[in-house]
């Protein structure tokens, strides 16, 4: 387990004030413990201090992961947000997708979500913002990045795609492998 | 008898329609090189008065004898065709090109000229007193018996004990290997005139961007503060694996922070910078907004109008018409508004 470097740690926030915005700070500073970010094998890791103290026990061989992977780095040093943190990222979302039940079905399987699909959209939404997917009952069903501004979602045709898919829960069943 | 007779006539006569076969004449003839020279005179008068007709003439001539000569030469017959044998040519011919220049001297064959050293020759075999036997200098079995000589290496004073002399022995063969491959391409550059810099890309022209990056990161480190105090360009990247050929460039990683709290306290101050980065006015966000107010507004003032109009279509349609505002018809358009409005 290795400590980021700065390079990285910076890179890393950016991707996550995508998301979140200024909320990461509240990802750090929490009421209960200390958090931190390790990285093994260039996955990113948000282990609390003391589970990490125990990690450091296992030698790095044999440590397959600890904590919750937030995502990885790629080989030309970008931050690739994986779905395993939905959880922590979901009560910090800056701006968020409802979909209707039809479009929940397309998206949980990898596809792009249509103006179609398009149920609710939070107010004030920039173009390229990062989002986070809702399914009507307020279930987070995964991340995305808008495609258009709220307000041109009102003027796009049905089938214009609103917002990209970047990670579904539906990833959990489909590239099991990928995760891990 | 008749038949011979008119037979003979007939060549006779076939013979007067051609020009004698016997010419006098004195010329140079080289039968291998086909080459006649007839270095006699020319007859001015004749030249000046018929100069095609004279020339034609001696030309034809000059053939002849030419021919005559070939025809001395003994013939074969192949496949209907009489084919004779020339002989080697005896004229030389002048020379095409010009003479090449000699090979310039590579830089341990002048230095080697200027010190006066002469190439001794090594015979193959030479005594080994350690293994008490001739082994070949170069060649087949030269390697078995290296291998044999070396079945143990000794550490010297000076080295690592854990260091492995073996590996150290292949290395530094490879080492001396590589920079002789690398003195070669040199002398070879030198001799075809071929410039190439002592130091950093040999062709910037097909070089490939990870290179160009490499060759930018290298240089940028090549100051006397190493690379530290040079500004970047917004979004030019530095060459990552570029460590070994930039000893002391990159900055010497800070330690890490021992206790959490530390690294807590870092963490924020990474966090305030990205944010900080973050426009405090985001012109996207500030359209989009403004975008958003004006059509709220818009629908609103729709449904004010539409239970009015009902109103006035009892009374003057002209009167409903009027009110239209003209507002916001000079209101700068942005991006996609820029056509005018899709209407839905």
């Amino acid at each position: 387990m290795k400590r980021l470097s700065e390079e990285r740690t910076k890179i890393l926030f950016e991707k996550l004030a995508k998301y979140i915005g200024p909320n990461v700070k509240l990802l750090i500073e929490r009421p209960d413990g200390i958090y931190c970010f390790r990285e093994q094998k260039d996955r990113v890791y948000y282990i609390s201090e003391k589970i990490l103290k125990l990690a450091e026990n296992v030698p790095p061989t044999q440590l397959i992961c600890a904590g919750t992977c937030f995502g990885k780095f790629t080989k030309t040093n970008k931050f690739r947000l994986h779905i395993t943190a939905l959880n922590y990222l979901a009560p910090y979302a800056q701006s968020k997708i409802w979909l209707k039940p039809s479009a929940e079905q397309q998206f949980l399987y990898g596809n792009h979500v249509s103006k179609s699909g398009l149920g609710r959209i939070s107010e004030n939404t920039e173009k390229y913002q990062g989002v986070l997917v809702y399914n009507m009952a307020d279930l987070p069903l995964g991340f995305g990045v808008a495609a258009r501004s709220t307000a041109d979602c009102k003027h796009a045709d049905p089938l214009a795609s609103v917002c990209f898919h970047q990670a579904d829960i539906g990833e959990y069943i489909r590239s099991e492998e990928d995760l891990l | 008898m008749d038949v011979v007779k008119d037979v003979l006539e007939k060549s006779a006569k076939e013979a007067d329609k051609y020009k004698s076969v016997e010419v006098n004449k004195l010329i140079d003839i080289d039968v291998g090189a086909l080459l006649a020279i007839d270095s006699n005179p020319l007859d001015s008068k004749a030249l000046r008065s018929s100069p095609n007709d004279y020339l034609l003439k001696l030309t034809r001539d000059n053939v002849q004898l030419m021919y005559n000569q070939i025809w001395e030469l003994p013939t074969e017959r192949i496949e209907e065709a009489i084919v004779v044998k020339l002989p080697k040519p005896k004229y030389s011919l002048p020379r095409a090109k010009p003479v090449p220049k000699p090979r310039s001297l590579t830089k341990w064959e002048q230095f080697a000229k200027a010190k006066g050293i002469v190439k001794k020759k090594r015979t193959k075999l030479t005594w080994d007193d350690q293994l008490k036997k001739w082994i070949p200098l170069y060649g087949f079995k030269r390697a078995a018996a290296q291998k044999e000589k070396d079945w143990v290496l000794e550490v010297p004073q000076n080295a690592n004990p854990m260091e492995d002399q073996f590996a150290k022995k292949v290395e530094a063969k490879s080492e001396r290997v590589a920079k002789n491959e690398l003195q070669r391409l040199h002398n070879i550059a030198k001799a075809k005139h071929v410039k190439i810099p002592r130091f950093g890309l040999t062709n910037p022209d097909v070089s490939s961007a990870k290179e160009l990056q490499a060759a930018v990161t290298v240089a940028k480190s090549s100051t006397a503060s190493l690379g530290k105090f040079q500004e970047k360009l917004p979004k030019e990247k530095e060459a990552r694996g570029v460590g070994a050929i930039t000893p002391g460039a990159t900055r010497k990683r800070k330690l890490p922070p021992v206790s959490g709290s530390d690294e807590k306290t870092q963490n924020l101050n990474i966090v305030e910078t990205v944010l900080n980065k973050r426009p405090k006015i985001d012109m996207e966000k500030a359209v989009a907004r403004h975008m958003n107010d004006e059509q709220l507004q818009r629908s609103e003032e729709k449904k004010g109008e539409r239970p009015k109009r009902l109103r006035k279509s009892h009374g003057s349609s002209t009167g409903g018409g009027g009110r239209k505002k003209p507002k916001n018809s000079n209101r700068p358009r942005k991006g996609k508004m820029a056509g005018g409005r899709k209407r839905r």
